[in-house]
């Protein structure tokens, strides 16, 4: 279990989460909502540890991960998946050594084994043929799937999300939102979802936390969420869905 | 006041994190089997790939310091061997190891500090941490043992092609006769002169390969941070590589 407890980050002097607290139960999917630069990242950063905590600490299966020497905690790490906002995919590797780079490096699995395991990550989400493609020549959706493919490929416990439907148009995002949803029943993973996108949330969350000023301002589970009435929640759920339902452009014949 | 601060504060913390970087680096050395094809890619880029524009610069810095030396020595009492004994100890001493340094702070400096800087800002590094792996020793460690090992074999192919530069614009261009060329160089060969260019040369190639992954590892920003990052590498490199040569040619000759 993932324990976040009164979280203090500034930089520069400017603080960015004031105090943050936050509990991820095993096997669920929590959604981290908030309005760009409101911190959501920031927190990410710190349940992986690519961030230590100025007060405050975060757990993870009750380890302190702020506080471990490094090699320890490349070993926590290991039990996560990271979506990166970009997919931040290797741009020296074709989609196969992506995929293929966490295996090589962190098991002792032969070249058929590895081949084998590729193809089953790719096809996962939906990529079985792309391989031998280098990351620039894939779409902005497609990269970020090869990385979804990477970061399941060790099996991992927790998959972090951040923003996985920013930058796509939205039958993208629903397909990604889709995969988010089927890998966290198939691989029965914990799952952090980084986003301000409340149709994403609403698809795949089962619980969310609103972040507002650098504060934890609101968490629940999403039928909480909807009959909550605090006033700041609502504006922010509210702005988000007049966005969902604004009409799209007609189809061009 | 503050401004003033800064500007005395600026260099130190440089040179703390700069430090801190390649002390990481070193601890990691432990790890060093996983790396070692790495180290071998990078070898050939910073050797094997450099080889022909050192040896064009080599040969033409040879080639000129024969034809200017000749022109200073235009009186009949001095003998034309002294060409010989001038060119080659230049060639060993001091143009081999500089030259090849700017050629290589630009070309080797410049490209690990954009590609490391590109892999910065687009996730590529905080993707490998995020896996559980140690991306200094990943990333650093191999460039700057490629450096080092491959730079004083650049220099010593440089001399020998400076060398040859020099001897034969000087036959063919009846400035000196090749056997008196080689007269002047083996009366006044001293058996240090290489070795100094040898420290030299593994001086300089730590130099170069350390800056450049130092300021790429710490690129901040997008494009313009990868710009800044990478015209910084080189101008860096190329003021410390005079430096070290002042300092090198003070405490050793």
């Amino acid at each position: 279990m993932i324990r976040v407890e009164n979280l203090y980050k500034s930089f520069d002097g400017r603080p960015v989460l004031t105090d943050v607290s936050l509990e991820i139960p095993e096997g669920h999917t929590m959604a981290i909502i908030g309005r760009s630069g409101s911190g959501k990242s920031v927190l990410m950063k710190h349940v992986i540890g690519l961030l230590r905590p100025d007060r405050g600490r975060v757990t993870v299966d009750g380890v302190d991960i702020g506080r471990i020497p490094y090699g320890e905690l490349r070993q926590v790490r290991r039990q996560f998946g990271v979506l990166f906002q970009g997919g931040a995919l290797f741009d020296s590797m074709d989609s196969f050594e992506n995929v293929a780079f966490p295996l090589r490096t962190f098991t002792s699995m032969t070249d058929v084994e590895i081949r084998r395991e590729v193809e089953d990550c790719l096809a996962m989400v939906d990529l079985s043929g792309v391989g031998p493609k280098m990351p620039a020549d894939l779409s902005g959706g497609m990269r970020k799937r090869v990385a979804l493919a990477r970061a399941v490929a060790l099996r991992p416990r927790y998959i972090i999300y951040d923003e996985p439907t920013s930058g796509l148009d939205p039958e993208t995002s629903n397909t990604i939102d889709v995969l988010i949803r089927d890998l966290a029943e198939r691989l029965s993973v914990t799952s952090i979802v980084v986003t301000h996108d409340m149709h994403s949330v609403l698809s795949i969350a089962d619980r969310a936390a609103f972040i507002f000023e650098g504060r934890m301002h609101w968490v629940g589970t999403i039928d909480e969420m909807h009959a909550s009435t605090d006033e700041t929640l609502r504006a922010f759920v509210k702005a988000n869905e007049y966005q969902i339902g604004m009409p799209h452009a007609p189809d061009l014949p | 006041m503050t401004r003033n601060r800064s500007i005395i504060l600026a260099p130190a913390v440089a040179l703390g994190s700069y430090s801190l970087l390649l002390f990481h680096a070193f601890s990691s050395l432990g790890e060093f089997g996983s790396y070692r094809k790495n180290v071998v890619r990078q070898m050939v880029r910073v050797g094997v790939d450099s080889l022909p524009i050192v040896a064009l610069a080599a040969a033409f810095s040879g080639a000129v310091t024969t034809v200017q030396t000749a022109y200073q020595l235009v009186s009949p009492f001095i003998p034309k061997s002294i060409i010989g004994a001038i060119v080659v100890p230049s060639m060993i001493l001091e143009l081999g190891a500089v030259v090849t340094g700017f050629i290589l702070a630009g070309r080797v400096g410049a490209r690990i500090a954009a590609e490391l800087g590109t892999m910065r800002v687009t996730e590529q590094i905080d993707a490998l941490e995020a896996m559980g792996l140690n991306s200094i020793g990943y990333l650093i460690v191999p460039r700057v043992i490629a450096g080092v090992v491959m730079f004083p074999v650049l220099y010593i192919a440089a001399s020998f092609i400076g060398i040859a530069g020099g001897l034969f614009v000087g036959h063919a261009g009846g400035f000196v006769p090749a056997g008196e060329f080689i007269d002047g160089a083996r009366e006044f060969f001293q058996p240090f002169d290489p070795v100094f260019g040898l420290i030299k040369s593994f001086v300089f190639g730590f130099i170069i390969t350390s800056i450049s992954c130092f300021k790429g590892y710490n690129t901040l920003g997008g494009a313009e941070g990868v710009g800044l990052a990478t015209t910084q590498a080189a101008v860096i490199s190329c003021v410390y590589i005079l430096i070290a040569d002042l300092a090198l040619a003070a405490t050793l000759l």
